[in-house]
């Protein structure tokens, strides 16, 4: 088996717009590793779910890849297979979709449908995959994914999703996601408009779904305490670049890039010294107007001359570690 | 504590029903705050923390005076009023409004300036036109937001969230209230801009001495602002302990604190908590089934049967606490602080 489950090569992500070209993401590499639980953290306009959604081919309107390529490693019983995901045909990446790689989106209260109860919208996606179950199989496996989720199978699949709290309609896309027995879970902000607890036992859950079932985890999220208590690798975006990745407690340990440590820094906590904490000054940047050289050195307190004219490449660091940056290479 | 001070305001046995909706038969109204007790005083900042639905947004509008408690007593300056629309004090200029949503929040159709001009207007009738622009710049100046013609002639939607935010802040201050109210005030804003919005209410809090009320679910933001205030942790309707901030958030004592504690994040991976939560299921509980015991109980790990009478608060040494079974409850501090 491969080490990675997913590779991003060099891939850039446009929106043509009426007068302009809007790049979300720029020349981006990444690994998502095998088993692992990989973490994407970035601001509103980072490029995050741009990117994540390119992996199942999901980019809204207008957005394409212009460059680049994305590489799922398949591994089935016969044996390994790659996929390129931008050469599938529309036929294809249906299939693709869901069974290889699904998603648990933001706010699980408009990604179910209202007039559907859960029983109706679980049996729908299990048959237009052409799985060919019986009645009494798929309520079987409904109530298995369920349960596994810690919800009441027998009130749940009777619910519309009105009846349901967000907790339990987030439980619900994730019983969702691994319908089809997935290789790859997407996380796009899963517990954003949850409380503490619930978020707490959510990740519990999808812990507990990497531990046992094995699957591949790529979690979005702009909250780095909640990378700093999940995660096994994070990658740190901004304007749709990666700026830094490695293993969490490299990153944090280490903070290579001048972002990352802003961003760790400016992250309240309940322990520690709240005098050490500082904000970043300035504001992100405008996509459609990109700053020269490094798009962080308006902001960067290290920043020098080179930074204003010259854009970093990504160095490749020890142990898999890259970082963007022309001051902190080694 | 500040006990010879004479409290800003005073929340007094201050109980809140809603009616269910609808004509069904029997429906019974939903109490949705029991009996809270909050002394506010001039310059502190109180922090109210709780799970949504707890009912801390309802607390927060029934001190700025949008709703009327349906039994208690307001006591504001050391007068019995009644609401928003009492004359006795005016309160339009004494207690303001900081919303979460900064863009619902503002007029989407008026500019900056004129959404802060109103306010002002209104209240000062006498004013100049000069006499107000110069109140204006004054209030930019203080929030950040500099020049302030670039700002003032802009529509809500040509702004950022942060600047909106800042907004806000500028119209909440602009009448010189003695207390605000702050409802997630950065719950929607970017991180990296999050701790400078902390900083700009901190400083206004420090310069022009106005109370604040902090209303949040996030611990940490709360810990930062209310950095040597107090906070009241709220469930279901009822404060369950209030203490000083940092006492409460090292060495909770109530079984809900100390479960909300372990359950938010720490943005170090050297602390990845212990696990499961000490709670027993994670759902929370049904207002409308409000008991006479403690609103906890099926949710604690250290339920008796003392817990099924009514519920009365216990002082510790450092903080309030509503819990009948508090000998029980383990009180080691939550995390080791080297």
């Amino acid at each position: 088996m491969t080490e990675n489950i997913v590779t991003i090569r060099n891939v850039s992500i446009d929106y043509p717009l009426r007068k302009y070209t809007l790049r979300a993401v720029t020349n981006l590499s990444m690994d998502i590793k095998r088993g692992k639980i990989t973490a994407l953290v970035g601001e509103s306009g980072s490029g995050k779910t741009t990117l994540s959604s390119s992996l199942i081919r999901c980019i809204s309107e207008p957005g394409k890849v212009a460059e680049g390529e994305i590489v799922f490693y398949d591994t089935t019983d016969e044996g390994e297979k790659e996929i390129r995901v931008n050469e599938l045909s529309e036929k294809e990446i249906r299939q693709f979709r869901w069974a290889k790689i699904s998603m648990v989106f933001q706010a699980a209260q408009s990604a179910l449908n209202p007039v559907m109860t859960v029983r109706q919208q679980l049996y729908e996606t299990m048959t237009e995959h052409g799985l060919t179950l019986s009645k009494e199989q798929m309520e079987e496996r409904c109530k298995e994914l369920l349960g596994y989720v810690q919800l009441d199978s027998e009130r749940v699949l009777n619910s519309y999703p009105h009846e349901l709290s967000g907790g339990m309609k987030q439980r619900v896309m994730i019983a969702f996601a691994l319908l089809l027995d997935p290789q790859l879970v997407i996380l796009d902000e899963p517990t954003t408009a949850l409380d503490v607890i619930t978020q707490s036992y959510i990740f519990q859950l999808l812990k507990k779904i990497n531990e046992e079932k094995h699957i591949s985890m790529l979690l979005m999220t702009h909250d780095i305490s909640v990378v700093a208590r999940f995660a096994d690798y994070i990658g740190v975006m901004y304007g749709g670049r990666l700026m830094e990745y490695g293993t969490v407690d490299e990153v944090f340990e280490k903070r290579r890039h001048p972002y990352t440590e802003g961003l760790i820094g400016a992250t309240p906590s309940i322990i520690g010294d709240i005098g050490q904490m500082k904000p970043i000054e300035g504001s992100p940047p405008n996509l459609l107007d990109m700053p020269s050289g490094c798009v962080f050195h308006p902001r960067c307190p290290y920043c020098q001359e080179a930074c204003m004219q010259e854009e970093p490449q990504t160095y490749q660091l020890q142990g898999g570690a890259t970082c963007k940056c022309h001051l902190r290479r080694e | 504590m500040q006990n010879e001070q004479t409290p800003l305001m005073q929340l007094k046995d201050i109980n809140m029903h809603f009616k269910k909706p609808g004509l069904q038969l029997g429906s019974k109204n939903i109490h949705v705050l029991k009996d809270v007790n909050l002394d506010i005083y001039p310059g502190e900042i109180v922090a109210v923390i709780g799970e949504s639905g707890c009912g801390k947004t309802t607390l927060g509008k029934i001190i700025t005076g949008l709703f009327r408690p349906t039994s208690g007593e307001i006591w504001f300056d050391g007068k019995k009023v009644s609401g928003l629309f009492d004359k006795k004090i005016n309160s339009y200029a004494q207690i303001q409004f900081i919303q979460q949503d900064s863009y619902a929040a503002l007029n989407p159709v008026r500019t900056i300036y004129q959404s802060l001009y109103a306010p002002i207007k209104t209240m000062h009738r006498k004013w100049k036109k000069s006499q107000i622009d110069e109140r204006i710049e004054e209030l930019m100046s203080l929030i950040g937001l500099q020049p302030s013609e670039q700002f003032l002639t802009k529509y809500p939607h040509q702004l950022s969230g942060g600047q909106r935010q800042r907004i806000l802040m500028a119209r909440a201050i602009s009448l010189d209230p003695k207390l605000i109210v702050a409802d997630e005030p950065v719950s929607m804003i970017d991180v990296s801009l999050r701790l400078s919005l902390l900083n700009l209410m901190k400083e206004l809090n420090a310069k022009l001495n106005m109370s604040f009320v902090y209303i949040s679910h996030d611990l940490s933001t709360t810990r930062y602002i209310a950095s040597s205030g107090r906070v009241c942790v709220m469930y279901l309707g009822e404060i369950v302990e209030s203490g000083n901030i940092g006492d409460v958030i090292q060495t909770p004592r109530h079984p809900y604190t100390r479960a909300l504690i372990q359950a938010v994040p720490i943005p170090d991976p050297r602390f990845k908590g212990e696990g499961k939560l000490p709670l027993k299921s994670m759902g929370v509980g049904s207002l409308e089934s409000r008991t006479q015991g403690c609103a906890f109980e099926e949710r604690c790990l250290y339920s008796c049967e003392k817990c099924f009478g009514s519920v009365k608060y216990v002082q510790t040494e450092t903080a309030s606490v509503l819990c009948n079974n508090l000998e029980a409850v383990p009180s080691h501090p939550i995390y080791k602080t080297d």
